[in-house]
């Protein structure tokens, strides 16, 4: 997805960074990477430490940093939406017209960035960005720990008392996806998108999967 | 035993829960032992007095202190010193993107700072 944009913008000085969230490790992502021909960095965070670290609580985020380091806009979806949600759930098939406006949302996103690159429109100063924060709460934080320590208990062969501490993460934290979905993964390869998968997304009844990114004009 | 922190993994000497020589828990920690309490940079944090006895801290007890998490596996052998919401909070705040290094394909590592002078989109993706 970023490489026709990163292609676009070689002239100027621009970097993807690409984080594959993914405890299994690099040779899980390996096809989808190569498959992406990417001139851009593609990193493997089986840690989930950037989630961590910036407080993302689903997959795909985007943050944009500036020739500081500075962030400028902090996470949110980079171009996902909620399209996903009418699909069946069996076939896993979108309508044509879901599909559209997926594929709309996507490349008003990717025109964003591109705008941004160019001109600098889009990005925040600092007041407006500390404002779109993510709130890290007590709970989340001890959340995370869980999820360190369970993740590392499975990796080194402690596999049911490890799931104990994910169960617990995904508990003090139910609104982080990633932790449920990893958890989920590591119980069985598909279980993070199968029937408890969609029984999560529908108990959310009217709140958003993918909260719009807060671009103006971005089609929902 | 392990020590698992935000971004490092440490093998240390502990007896009797995380009662850590030192040296050990200002590596761990990075915070030192000094007669005013655990001190970093400028700050100091009184320690109870029951909380260091010969040259050794109550680690435990000092970052529970501090308000952040702590954990430990079943055996006591593997415990996590989280960062407390404060803290990542305050880190967020300051705007600066919290750094990081990991690894490509090849496992070759890359760190985001060394991209300074670069805007950056950074993305994550999954494949689950």
């Amino acid at each position: 997805m970023w490489q026709q944009l990163f292609g676009d913008l070689k002239d100027h000085s621009f970097a993807v960074v690409a984080v594959a969230v993914e405890r299994r490790g690099a040779e899980h992502v390996r096809p989808w990477i190569e498959q992406a021909k990417a001139a851009y960095w593609c990193l493997i965070d089986p840690e989930h430490r950037v989630a961590s670290l910036y407080g993302m609580a689903n997959v795909p985020r985007a943050v944009w940093i500036d020739e500081r380091g500075r962030i400028v806009r902090p996470p949110e979806t980079a171009g996902s939406t909620d399209h996903f949600r009418n699909m069946d759930q069996k076939a896993l098939t979108m309508s044509a017209a879901d599909q559209a406006a997926r594929d709309a949302g996507k490349a008003f996103y990717v025109n964003a960035v591109k705008e941004w690159i160019t001109t600098g429109r889009h990005g925040l100063d600092a007041p407006a960005a500390r404002e779109k924060l993510p709130r890290i709460t007590a709970d989340i934080a001890l959340a995370l720990a869980h999820f360190r320590l369970g993740v590392w208990l499975r990796r080194h062969g402690a596999v049911e008392e490890g799931s104990r501490h994910l169960a617990e993460a995904s508990r003090l934290h139910p609104e982080s996806w990633n932790m449920w979905r990893q958890s989920a993964d590591l119980e069985a390869v598909g279980r993070a998108a199968g029937p408890e998968f969609w029984a999560r997304v529908q108990a959310l009844g009217d709140k958003p999967y993918h909260k719009p990114p807060d671009l103006p004009g971005f089609p929902t | 035993m392990t020590i698992l922190t935000e971004s490092d993994e440490f093998t240390v000497d502990a007896a009797n829960g995380l009662w850590l020589a030192a040296a050990d828990a200002a590596r761990v920690t990075g915070w030192t032992l000094k007669p005013e309490g655990m001190c970093r940079g400028d700050q100091c944090v009184p320690l109870a007095s029951t909380a260091v006895v010969a040259g050794r801290v109550d680690v435990e007890a000092f970052w529970r202190r501090l308000g952040n998490p702590v954990l430990c596996s079943d055996e006591r052998e593997t415990w996590v010193l989280g960062a407390g919401a404060e803290e990542r909070n305050a880190a967020l705040a300051g705007l600066m993107a919290p750094d990081f290094t990991l690894p490509d394909l090849s496992g070759k590592p890359h760190t985001l700072s060394d991209l300074r002078g670069k805007k950056v989109l950074l993305v994550t993706w999954a494949s689950w």
